[in-house]
């Protein structure tokens, strides 16, 4: 499960409408709650917009640059928090990941978040965990957010 | 001494430490160390031929470690390496 707080969640679908028709993308920050039985939620506590740096194909791909990563995984570290998930748009796309977005997956544990933004305006927002062992064996499960 | 950070989806095999510190001189013996001590990374790490995997960057302070002197660049104290996996995708 994925906890988010309704003015996170409206940011991250507002950033997707503000770089329609391409893709928007960025970090979801805050702390990984055990809930026993290998049962592990997510709780946001911020989220940090970041840059595409996929100029070449920017309406259907994403890439964060990871020094920016690094400096957002920094300024959270001061504050206590932990990398949790990130989130993406797709523009005039549903809400579900693709074959790219799995392949290009490779924090385990944390959550993907896609909003679908049809003609510039955000739609649905699902969430997805990524779960598995390593390359081979990953996969992404549907999420339950909860919006607070 | 240098410090590895261990981004959140690695730290079930480093003993759950978001930061590891690991004396070396150079970042290929720093990661040789990290490793070393916790097995269970090298496979999330590198490919069965050794070779640091496409989607995992290695960064030394804010420099991709790429265009440095790779595995040679040398370290000094209160250096920090930053394993960070690649966040990419797309429709």
């Amino acid at each position: 499960m994925l906890k988010i707080s309704q003015s996170d969640y409206a940011s991250l679908r507002q950033h997707g409408e503000e770089t329609y028709p391409h893709e928007c993308c960025g970090v979801l920050l805050g702390h990984f709650d055990d809930n026993g039985a290998n049962s592990v939620s997510r709780t946001v506590s911020r989220i940090a917009r970041c840059g595409n740096t996929r100029a070449d194909s920017p309406h259907n791909r994403y890439n964060i640059d990871p020094k920016e990563l690094i400096r957002i995984q920094r300024e959270g570290r001061e504050r206590g928090e932990d990398i949790v998930g990130f989130y993406h748009s797709h523009p005039d796309h549903p809400a579900q990941w693709s074959p790219t977005d799995l392949a290009e997956a490779h924090w385990f544990g944390c959550s993907y978040v896609i909003t679908s933004v049809e003609k510039g305006t955000a739609t649905i927002t699902n969430a997805f965990e990524l779960s598995g062992s390593d390359e081979a064996d990953k996969k992404f499960v549907d999420e339950k957010a909860e919006v607070v | 001494m240098p410090q590895i950070q261990i981004p959140s989806p690695l730290r079930q095999y480093s003993g759950k430490q978001a930061s590891i510190e690991v004396p070396a001189k150079t970042v290929g013996e720093a990661l040789a160390g990290l490793v070393s001590r916790h097995p269970d990374l090298k496979r999330h790490l590198y490919t069965e031929d050794g070779k640091l995997r496409a989607f995992v960057n290695v960064y030394v302070n804010d420099e991709d470690m790429r265009y440095l002197q790779k595995e040679a660049t040398a370290l000094k104290d209160g250096d920090t390496i930053s394993i960070v996996p690649s966040i990419a995708g797309g429709c």
